[in-house]
């Protein structure tokens, strides 16, 4: 009994911060949604969410979601290939991580000036006789640096799980006659495919939320879920409506999370996006 | 081992090329003389003395190095608590569910996190500022020193720790004698990874943060809203450099006591 009681005495400070900063922060995201911006209870805010402005507002951070997913994998998947059948490869993947651990911030500024009217990408344009273009504040900009922000954390599981298979597997399937497209389609791709879930579930919800790069590289045409619950925060003033989106980006969240969850355990552990 | 043939080693190279150039770009006008990132006018060092003659810039780097160590050391001995007391659960049902709450914050999204935690500040009454920040990062970083304590708690043979209490060491030994030094590396990793979570932290932080603190991040965006100042490429500059030291000692440290666990060998 003694044996039990300073168990439970050394976890507390583990319990508290479970209880503070896990369960409590989410209850009081669900009990404010239920409040207007003057403190009267409401259901005002859900029918709000149900209107043509949130949902529009939805569908599109879902739409700019998918596509810096992608995007990231499009690009990731072949890297990740190829990394593998590197003579170094923990080392170039070591240089695959450094950019990720280098302030995001600092990242999306550099893109300010590359992409800037008089920056090398347009310089390099003008010689080509293309002109000056408008990159920044547009669509492409806003995709391009975020698929350029997520890639290493998508790049990372899936490398993980491709160096986890068993290169007989491969060498079986070339011997038994399956062409190159057919062992990727048949034995490479179904074997990796829980690295490239958690690469999914790593990119795709924090593409539904972040709203630092909206901001500063697509100036403000792209609103995702994360830049309307920030403007309702700290803009607006409206934690009611703030609150109701973020409850919805839970439920999103957790909806993804079902679906590209894997079955064996540790994969989805090796990455984070911020 | 098969070789690359040309086309792959040319595709990771462009890949390689457009994951550094950006920042290799803003390094390299860090040292321009003239106020833009388009014309290199001459080098010059301006832009660095500019920011250790800026003392409100120094300040707000102080305090971001102080919060990252602070939070990454008390996340620590928190995280540490929180994988000795998962490992040790009885009930298995209960450990999966403990788990689960612990990875909530790993894949919430930073608004969600922040937005929250600016209602539970304001409603507990603490002050924007400092205190907020700093809970908040510790707060954030916990689950992920558990993550990384946690498979070495489970690595270890629990007849070690039998062995241990055979031969009469006490519980107090047997956490500081076996636990302890067998879960080092995890410890290391966790603590590396807070350290880097709350430097590169900016979403939460920013919902936070009172008027008077500031962290890098935020002032990074703040600075950058208002356009380009190079300023910033100097900052970046320095923190390119300190940001590689820090990967080099990471992984020092991290292969000198992790075994090996690379794939399969052909």
């Amino acid at each position: 009994m003694n044996n039990k009681l300073s168990r439970s005495f050394y976890s507390l400070p583990y319990l508290t911060w479970i209880f503070l900063f896990v369960i409590t922060p989410i209850a009081l995201i669900v009990y404010y949604s239920f409040f207007d911006i003057t403190g009267n209870f409401t259901l005002a805010n859900y029918k709000d969410f149900f209107s043509s402005v949130y949902l529009k507002l939805t569908l599109s951070s879902f739409w700019y979601a998918f596509l810096i997913t992608a995007f990231s994998l499009l690009f990731a998947y072949p890297t990740a290939y190829f990394l593998t059948k590197t003579k170094h490869k923990q080392l170039w993947l070591l240089l695959i991580i450094i950019p990720s651990w280098i302030n995001l911030l600092l990242k999306t500024y550099a893109f300010i000036g590359l992409f800037g009217l008089y920056g090398p990408i347009n310089a390099f344009l003008e010689l080509t006789g293309l002109g000056n273009q408008q990159i920044l504040f547009t669509d492409f900009s806003f995709v391009f640096v975020s698929v350029y922000i997520f890639i290493p954390f998508m790049i990372l599981p899936i490398f993980n799980s491709l160096d986890k298979l068993n290169p007989t597997l491969v060498d079986a399937a070339r011997d038994l006659g399956a062409s190159s497209w057919t062992t990727f389609k048949r034995v490479i791709l179904p074997l990796t495919i829980n690295g490239v879930k958690s690469g999914i579930q790593v990119v795709f919800i924090p593409a539904l939320s972040i709203f630092m790069i909206t901001r500063l590289i697509a100036g403000n045409k792209v609103i995702t879920l994360g830049t309307a619950i920030e403007q309702q925060f700290l803009v607006t003033q409206n934690w009611g409506m703030g609150s109701t989106i973020a409850v919805f980006l839970i439920i999103f969240m957790f909806l993804i999370m079902l679906l590209t969850n894997s079955n064996e355990r540790g994969t989805s552990l090796n990455g984070k996006v911020k | 081992m098969e070789k690359l043939s040309k086309w792959p080693k040319i595709y990771l190279i462009l890949i390689f090329i457009i994951l550094y150039a950006p920042i290799f770009y803003l390094i390299y006008y860090s040292f321009n003389s003239g106020d833009s990132m388009s014309n290199f006018e001459s080098f010059s060092l301006t832009h660095y003395a500019a920011v250790f003659e800026d003392t409100r810039l120094i300040v707000i780097l102080l305090n971001t190095i102080i919060v990252a160590l602070l939070s990454a050391l008390i996340s620590t001995i928190i995280g540490v608590i929180g994988a000795l007391s998962i490992r040790y659960m009885r009930n298995k049902k209960m450990r999966t569910a403990f788990l689960s709450l612990n990875n909530i914050l790993i894949v919430s999204p930073d608004v969600i996190i922040g937005a929250s935690f600016l209602i539970l500040f304001t409603i507990i009454g603490v002050k924007l500022g400092f205190a907020s920040v700093l809970i908040s990062h510790i707060a954030f970083s916990i689950p992920i020193v558990v993550i990384m304590v946690l498979p070495k708690l489970q690595e270890m043979s629990s007849t070690l720790i039998d062995a241990a209490l055979d031969l009469g060491a006490t519980k107090r030994d047997v956490l500081t004698r076996v636990i302890i030094p067998f879960i080092k590396p995890g410890i290391f990793a966790g603590f590396f990874l807070a350290l880097t979570y709350s430097l590169d932290d900016f979403a939460v932080t920013f919902f936070v943060t009172g008027n008077g603190f500031s962290t890098l991040s935020v002032e990074i965006y703040s600075m950058a809203r208002a356009g380009i100042t190079l300023t910033i490429n100097a900052l970046s500059g320095l923190i390119f450099f300190i940001t590689i030291v820090l990967v080099l000692g990471y992984y020092v440290l991290n292969n000198r006591t992790k075994t090996p666990t690379s794939g399969v060998e052909k």
